[in-house]
């Protein structure tokens, strides 16, 4: 076998490692086994690669060694952070995946310009070029200022930022950047071909940051899967730039699956993809105050344990409030001893509870809550009529009637977690302004609704402790 | 080395001939879209419980560009600058592996079913 079949063949068998490492995601029990034969593909990805590199002659090996340990060492710190920390995380990872494929792009743009080579300038490698670049790039700072924004560090933004002509500044910035690719197209050898390059980089870089300046923390399940699409697309842009169909497939891999989640995040707020990237969501309403004060119901924390202590079925609905406040494992001592009483506990998810896809499952599963109990809203919605309490913690437009009802509410028709149908709802909330989105909650002034004002994670504890001690009998 | 052997390897480091070779553009574009069709439905079939482990573990598999960075790195004849980019982006790559697969393993092992639930 020739060296270059054998590489061919690590390839291939990595491929179908990758394909059957997301076959086995379908289940929590096989998930692990999807991680393993991951490794195993990327290890005889890499290994074919150094080979192929060996054999036709390639150099800076302990250069190259150099940049693994590198990155292995910042790596493994990064696996390491605190399952809160997960979105911001996956932002960065994202903001590297688009980096390197913006470098390599840049790469084999300047290696061929360098040799002159018009062969390997041909038009459709010049395309798979500039759209590598293109996405890697705005993808490396739009990942950027979303973990900026998500590990609220100060000089950048939280709420969104809205200025007049906004739309069409980035619209005219990425048709600029498609122009100047394009001319890049049709003469990538000219002499001014370097700078518009540079320019398309410039742009790109600017586009990421301006495309998510205006988006607010309630689309960041979204915007994450959006840029985890932009990243997969990235890597296949490369694989037409190499002629690689490894770099190919798992990058189309690592697309699919951004776009299946985005879709389901867009369908779980009922807002369309343009909607959420030009959109600007998220702005306080001032008009909305101008009606009747309403007053919030308090009430304390043993009269809450004794109701719950009384129920059959309590529905806890938790949200981005939970994960702030990092109360999974009070919650779970709530859990315990509820169902020590004997009664049942469930979790009622909603798709975008949070800060990315799945947020919620990942914290809930880190408190040791067995999944079994964490149930998608469309499952719960029928069993909420049924529940005596709806406990919400931290969770505030998922729970929102106002997204069924009211018609003028910026969230009406995205579905919803019907605690309101509950017969008693407590719901726990830091202090008394609107939530992220700074929409008035109706279900907080409901007859049926009891506020416990206060840190979730002291709140949930103290009623985890009332139920302990028994004072709730 | 045969004749065959060489025209071979200049499809996969077509650089080292000072040409693109014969691309083979329409087959790249079929391996998309069929890799796509495969993702999609996989994807689909992705319990909701395991969507952010399944982020991370994309995030790691498509950290995959590090085939292509070591390929950019190692090249002979290549700029000074350019190998450097390649190794920038060989060490991005190998940050988002390492912890892509860490992270998404440290998430999985904690999703446990009920105790005396059955399998």
């Amino acid at each position: 076998m020739s060296p270059e079949n054998l590489v061919q063949l690590l390839y291939l068998v990595a491929t179908g490692l990758f394909i059957m490492s997301l076959r086995w995601m379908s289940d929590p029990e096989t998930a692990r086994k999807g991680v393993f034969s991951g490794v195993a593909a990327m290890i005889l990805a890499v290994a074919g690669t150094l080979a192929g590199v060996v054999t036709t002659g390639g150099t800076h090996y302990w250069w190259i060694l150099l940049a693994f340990a590198v990155g292995a060492g910042v790596g493994y710190p990064l696996a390491q952070v605190p399952l809160t920390a997960v979105p911001q995380r996956t932002a960065l990872s994202h903001a590297f995946g688009g980096l390197a494929a913006g470098l390599v792009g840049a790469g084999k743009f300047f290696l061929y310009y360098g040799q002159d080579n018009a062969e390997a300038l041909a038009p459709y490698i010049v395309i798979a070029i500039a759209l590598e670049v293109l996405l890697g790039f705005l993808t490396f700072t739009g990942s950027l200022m979303a973990a900026g924004k998500l590990q609220e560090i100060k000089w950048i933004p939280q709420r969104p930022v809205t200025y007049p002509g906004q739309n069409v500044i980035n619209f005219g910035l990425f048709a600029l950047a498609l122009a100047l690719g394009a001319a890049l197209v049709l003469h990538p050898l000219a002499a001014w071909a370097p700078a518009a390059f540079l320019l398309v980089v410039l742009l790109s870089l600017a586009f990421g940051v301006l495309l998510i300046l205006p988006i607010g923390g309630a689309d960041m399940p979204t915007v994450i899967s959006i840029l985890n699409a932009y990243a997969g697309l990235s890597a296949v842009a490369m694989g037409f730039v190499l002629n690689n169909k490894l770099l190919i497939t798992a990058g189309a891999l690592d697309g699919s699956s951004g776009l299946i989640l985005s879709i389901i995040m867009c369908k779980a707020m009922n807002r369309s993809f343009t909607n959420v990237l030009f959109g600007a969501f998220g702005q306080a309403q001032a008009a909305a105050a101008g009606g009747e004060a309403k007053v919030y119901k308090p009430d304390t924390v043993e009269s809450a344990a004794q109701i719950m202590a009384q129920a059959d079925l309590v529905v806890i609905v938790p949200g981005y409030g939970m994960a702030v406040a990092q109360a999974q494992h009070r919650v779970r001592e709530l859990y315990d001893q509820l169902k020590k009483r004997g009664v049942t506990v469930k979790f009622a998810i909603h798709p975008v509870a949070g800060r990315m896809p799945g947020h919620m499952n990942v914290l809930l599963a880190e408190a040791e809550i067995p999944y079994d109990d964490l149930v998608e809203m469309d499952e719960i919605n029928g069993d909420l009529p049924q529940a005596d309490v709806a406990l919400i913690i931290g969770a505030n437009d998922v729970v929102n009637p106002a997204a069924r009802a009211d018609k003028t509410s910026p969230i009406y028709g995205m579905p919803i977690i019907d605690a309101d149908k509950a017969r008693t709802v407590y719901a726990i909330k830091r202090s008394k302004n609107p939530g992220f989105a700074g929409i008035e909650n109706e279900l907080y002034y409901l007859d049926k609704t009891f506020m416990l004002f206060g840190d979730a994670k002291v709140v949930v504890g103290e009623l985890a402790r009332q139920l302990a001690e028994g004072g709730a009998h | 080395m045969s004749l065959l052997d060489a025209s071979t390897l200049a499809l996969i480091r077509p650089e080292a001939h000072g040409g693109h070779g014969q691309l083979d553009f329409m087959g790249a574009l079929f391996v998309f879209m069929l890799a796509t069709f495969i993702g999609l439905m996989a994807i689909q079939r992705v319990s909701r419980l395991l969507h952010t482990p399944l982020m991370s573990l994309t995030n790691a598999i498509s950290a995959i560009a590090v085939v292509g960075a070591i390929i950019v790195a190692a090249g002979k004849d290549a700029p000074t600058y350019v190998t450097a980019l390649g190794l920038v982006a060989i060490f991005c790559s190998t940050t988002n592996i390492v912890s892509g697969f860490l992270i998404t393993d440290r998430m999985l092992k904690m999703f446990k079913k009920r105790e005396g639930a059955p399998k």
